[in-house]
């Protein structure tokens, strides 16, 4: 299958992201410029880590501007996957196609570290691979992660499944320890309602080979790539 | 008209003014005296310390750059070189933590970019007062948040480094910031301003008053006025710096372009007339058409603005046009603001009149040298003499002591607040001892470290030199990293004072006896002298930064313990060696005596014996004993795993319990292995001539110390880690 990860100015994690899906998981892969209106018929479009913009304003606030975002909302809305990490995250809030807003860690502090997360979904194209209920180690490297919206949309993000990650033990509880920057409900990475679009804070390309800690974040790369053959 | 008042604002002494007006033929205009002022700096100049630099080596085999550009560049093989350097951004750090600290990780990083490789890693050294004063926790705070919101948003990991403790920093605190970056041989490039008629652009950022006088500002003592000179502090803009590495490197991967220098210190005065004097050319340059964001500004204080994320570029001539649209694809302007002419002047005009008119080599090359006076310091007479030291009968005390240092607790809470996993290369997380990095498709590896204590080199500069050396190659030793280059940062006192010139010719004497012993080259680095405040120095405070190489990264080894009933070894010996060390200053409140002596050759082979032994794959685990001595190393290994692992140590040394446990002896490194392979390890250290013994195993969840047949040490790891890992949040908690 092809991806193609946008560069924004700002994006950091574009080249990691790129790396994993190419040399790692050997799939065709595509950079894709933010000023561009061209998708090259990728199957997957991925919003990587980073401060586009310099996260000047708001994280993703400027980011949502880039012409080619127009095309990712066409993308996003005909049921085409799209994956947002961290800052990919942030710019899927701000574009409207994931509910809600990151305020800032409960620490007031970035945080860089791993995390173990608890896959809530496996039903969605992203996670079908993993199983529900397992931990995955993933490294978060975040300022704005602390995930917030209204108590109605956290309701309908629950009854509809939405809620693909959270923040747990390694023994898969969650609780307040765990929950590293706030978050309502732990909430670590959601999706649409549709399914085809997600957001997650932690960094799946950080956890995709073992010289780096941790290959649990492949199974996310891994999803998409069954889901699409 | 230029009075005495004039030159001491601008930091010259009258001699250096009439050697300006020899040199030139005339009085120089104010524009001018700017100039030479900047250039003929302390920080731009090395004035002070060119005599002394001389004596360090330089040269080896694989140097491709030593010093004297932007940074130094080793060839690591591969058909790559490694390109790095390390500075100082401590005055503008005390005076604005968050933005000093900021831009100093912006100009290291310009430093590196600049000669085309893209940086992979940064490391800092940061030195401050005790936490326990509320100033010395504030200035922390901004410079911890300053480093990371640049070298996080800018995508750069930063990886390492070290951080002490030490009243002598509380009114000087010191930040040194570290890069390297990678580059393909043949893309190297360089500070030149070839080719008559070439156009010369200005990139980035667009030039305003601040940071005026900053590279002066750095060449004088702090006093009362200190609260003035915050205006003096840059503002950083990580995120145009971020565009600016992405444009530069493309150009200079196009091959767009004849040379490129950042606008740092010394800001548009620098990049001109070093690009021109390093290739015998002139420039001519019309501050019209440089792009400003104050109204109103002087032809002064454009030449002298210290504005950030800011590039010079020479052009190729022919290639003006493309070099414009890469920049424009970034959202930036690269402005023609002039081009390279011949005779070696430097030539300014604003509002059509010449504004400036001399000639390069006067402001680069011939700044007067200054072989200043040398005194050994009073202060050694009464801190060689060193007074009863009492002995506790039970040393867990003591331990939770040193335990809680901030010296030598947990860097947790600075390090997890830098985004250290970007770029995915961090084969070994902070908290090692060395900082450990893959380069993608390529075999070799990196490590890089950051070391200098500096109560060493206060009580004995020379020693306190060459044990810095010595103990970064062997924390490079201890992942099993050989060492392949050096670059180094001075931070000492006021050069003018013949006790800090010697405390400077004693550490470098040091550094290049150690180096010369390693057989590694000093590539380049940063003096920063007059780190003194109300005529209180600091400790001389030596920072090496060494970057060695991993042949094969499967052998890669972490200083944690591994499992339990493996066999503990000790690899040195120990020796009473307990004064100068973390225990006595911390515990017993005594900064005294030597330090530790190092023998450097005896110091080589047990290193070499470390790697070996790395290579082989007969050891599980690797740590080097330091500052807090054999007790704290063991400490650390036992909880810098995840899962802990208790241990059990027999100790035999007939010497007092004190000093084995907390003595800083040199040339120790504590492995642990498996039962299979003790024997090959013992044997492999009789071959080689190595002290090692078996001192304990692991196991337990006790932290167990046995001396002679007495217990003198058993702590439980839960609370040896607690101690550890809370000292440094502490102060920060919110209540």
């Amino acid at each position: 299958m092809k991806f193609g990860v946008v560069i924004f100015p700002g994006s950091n994690c574009d080249y990691d992201t790129y790396f994993v899906l190419r040399d790692i998981l050997e799939q065709e892969t595509v950079f894709l410029w933010h000023k561009d209106h061209d998708l090259k018929n990728v199957d997957c479009v991925v919003l990587p880590g980073g401060f586009s913009y310099g996260d000047y304003l708001r994280s993703g606030a400027i980011a949502k501007f880039s012409p080619l975002m127009q095309e990712v909302k066409e993308f996003a809305s005909k049921g085409r996957l799209v994956l947002g990490i961290c800052n990919g995250f942030q710019i899927l809030m701000e574009l409207d196609l994931l509910p809600g807003a990151m305020l800032r860690n409960k620490s007031l502090k970035f945080l860089c570290q791993f995390v173990t997360i608890k896959v809530e979904n496996d039903k969605t194209p992203f996670t079908h691979k993993a199983k529900k209920g397992s931990v995955l180690r993933i490294p978060i490297a975040h300022y704005e992660g602390n995930y917030f919206a209204h108590p109605e949309i956290i309701q309908g993000l629950e009854a509809n499944k939405q809620v693909v990650f959270r923040y747990s033990d390694a023994q898969g509880n969650i609780n307040e320890e765990a929950n590293v920057n706030g978050s309502l409900g732990n909430i670590a990475g959601i999706t649409n309602r549709e399914g085809n679009v997600m957001g997650m804070m932690p960094h799946p390309e950080r956890a995709s080979e073992i010289l780096l800690g941790s290959q649990d974040g492949r199974v996310i790369f891994q999803s998409i790539i069954e889901y699409n053959s | 008209m230029i009075d005495r008042k004039l030159l001491e604002e601008h930091n010259l002494t009258l001699e250096e003014y009439e050697k300006i007006v020899q040199l030139i033929g005339r009085e120089p205009n104010i524009t001018e005296l700017g100039i030479f002022s900047l250039m003929w700096s302390e920080h731009c100049s090395y004035k002070s310390s060119k005599v002394h630099l001389k004596t360090l080596p330089t040269q080896g085999k694989n140097v491709i750059q030593g010093p004297g550009e932007n940074a130094g560049i080793i060839d690591i093989g591969e058909g790559l070189a490694v390109v790095f350097k390390i500075e100082s951004h401590n005055h503008p750090s005390f005076i604005e933590p968050f933005q000093g600290a900021a831009t100093g990780v912006g100009g290291i990083l310009r430093d590196i970019f600049t000669m085309g490789a893209r940086p992979i890693a940064l490391l800092d050294s940061l030195r401050f007062g005790p936490l326990v004063n509320s100033k010395n926790k504030a200035v922390m705070e901004g410079v911890v948040s300053g480093i990371s919101s640049y070298g996080n948003s800018i995508g750069i990991p930063t990886v390492g480094g070290d951080v002490y403790f030490n009243e002598c920093y509380s009114l000087n605190p010191l930040v040194n910031v570290f890069c390297l970056g990678v580059v393909e041989k043949e893309k190297i490039f360089y500070a030149r301003a070839e080719g008559e008629g070439n156009p010369v652009l200005y990139v980035g950022a667009k030039t305003g008053r601040d940071g005026i006088h900053g590279a002066t500002m750095a060449s004088a003592e702090f006093g009362e006025d200190l609260e003035e000179k915050r205006p003096n502090v840059q503002v950083g803009d990580p995120f145009k710096e971020k565009l600016l590495v992405e444009a530069c490197l493309e150009v200079m991967a196009k091959r767009l372009i004849v040379g490129i220098q950042d606008m740092g210190a010394a800001g548009l005065t620098c990049s001109t007339s070093e690009m021109a004097a390093k290739s015998g050319t002139g420039i001519e340059i019309d501050l019209d058409l440089v792009p400003q964001r104050e109204e109103r500004m002087t032809p002064y204080e454009i030449m002298l603005s210290e504005s950030q994320e800011r590039m010079l570029i020479v052009a190729k001539k022919e290639k003006v046009k493309e070099v414009q649209q890469i920049f424009a694809k970034w959202d930036l302007d690269a402005v023609c603001i002039g081009q390279v002419t011949k005779g070696g002047k430097l030539r300014v005009k604003a509002n059509g009149k010449t504004v400036v008119d001399l000639p390069v080599e006067a402001i680069i090359n011939l700044c007067p040298v200054y072989e200043r006076e040398l005194k050994r310091p009073s202060y050694l007479e009464s801190t060689q003499k060193l007074e009863p030291i009492p002995q506790p009968k039970y040393y867990n005390e003591p331990l939770k002591k040193l335990l809680s240092s901030a010296t030598l607790a947990d860097k947790e809470w600075i390090y997890r607040q830098y985004d250290h996993m970007v770029q995915t290369n961090t084969a070994l997380l902070p908290g090692a001892d060395a900082s450990v990095l893959r380069i993608k498709d390529k075999k070799k590896t990196l490590a890089i470290t950051l070391d200098g204590n500096s109560l060493y080199c206060y009580l004995e500069p020379r020693t306190g030199g060459k044990i810095a050396v010595a103990e970064a190659c062997r924390n490079l030793a201890c992942v099993g990293a050989k060492p392949v280059g050096v670059t180094n940062c001075l931070n000492f006192g006021n050069p003018e004072k013949p006790e800090i010139m010697w405390q400077f010719k004693e550490v470098i004497q040091g550094i290049a006896q150690a180096c010369e012993v390693f057989g590694i080259p000093i590539t380049g680095g940063n003096v920063s002298f007059y780190n003194e405040t109300d005529g209180v120095p600091i400790y001389p405070t030596p920072v090496i930064g060494v970057v060695g190489i991993l042949e094969d990264v499967s052998k890669l080894i972490s200083p944690g313990f591994k499992e339990e009933e493996n066999p503990i070894v000790l690899i040195g010996e120990n020796k009473e060696e307990i004064s100068a060390s973390e225990y006595l200053k911390s515990v017993l409140n005594m900064e005294k005596g030597s330090p530790p002596q190092i023998d450097l050759k005896k110091e080589k082979r047990n290193q070499e014996f470390c790697l070996e032994a790395i290579s082989l794959g007969i050891v599980r685990s690797v740590h080097d004993v330091s500052e807090g001595g054999l007790a704290l190393c063991i400490a650390e290994c036992c909880f810098l795993n995840e899962q802990k692992f208790g241990c059990n140590l027999e100790l035999k040394d007939e010497i007092r319990t004190d000093a084995l446990l907390f003595g800083e002896t040199q040339s120790r490194i504590v492995v642990s292995t498996q039962n299979q392979n003790l024997q090959k390890l013992l044997d492999l250290a009789q071959k080689r001539r190595i002290k090692a013994a078996v001192i304990g195993k692991t196991g337990g969840d006790n932290l167990v110390i046995r001396h002679l047949d007495q217990e003198v040490v058993n702590i439980s790891l839960e609370e040896a880690k607690r101690l550890w890992k809370e000292t440094l949040p502490e102060p920060y908690k919110i209540r």
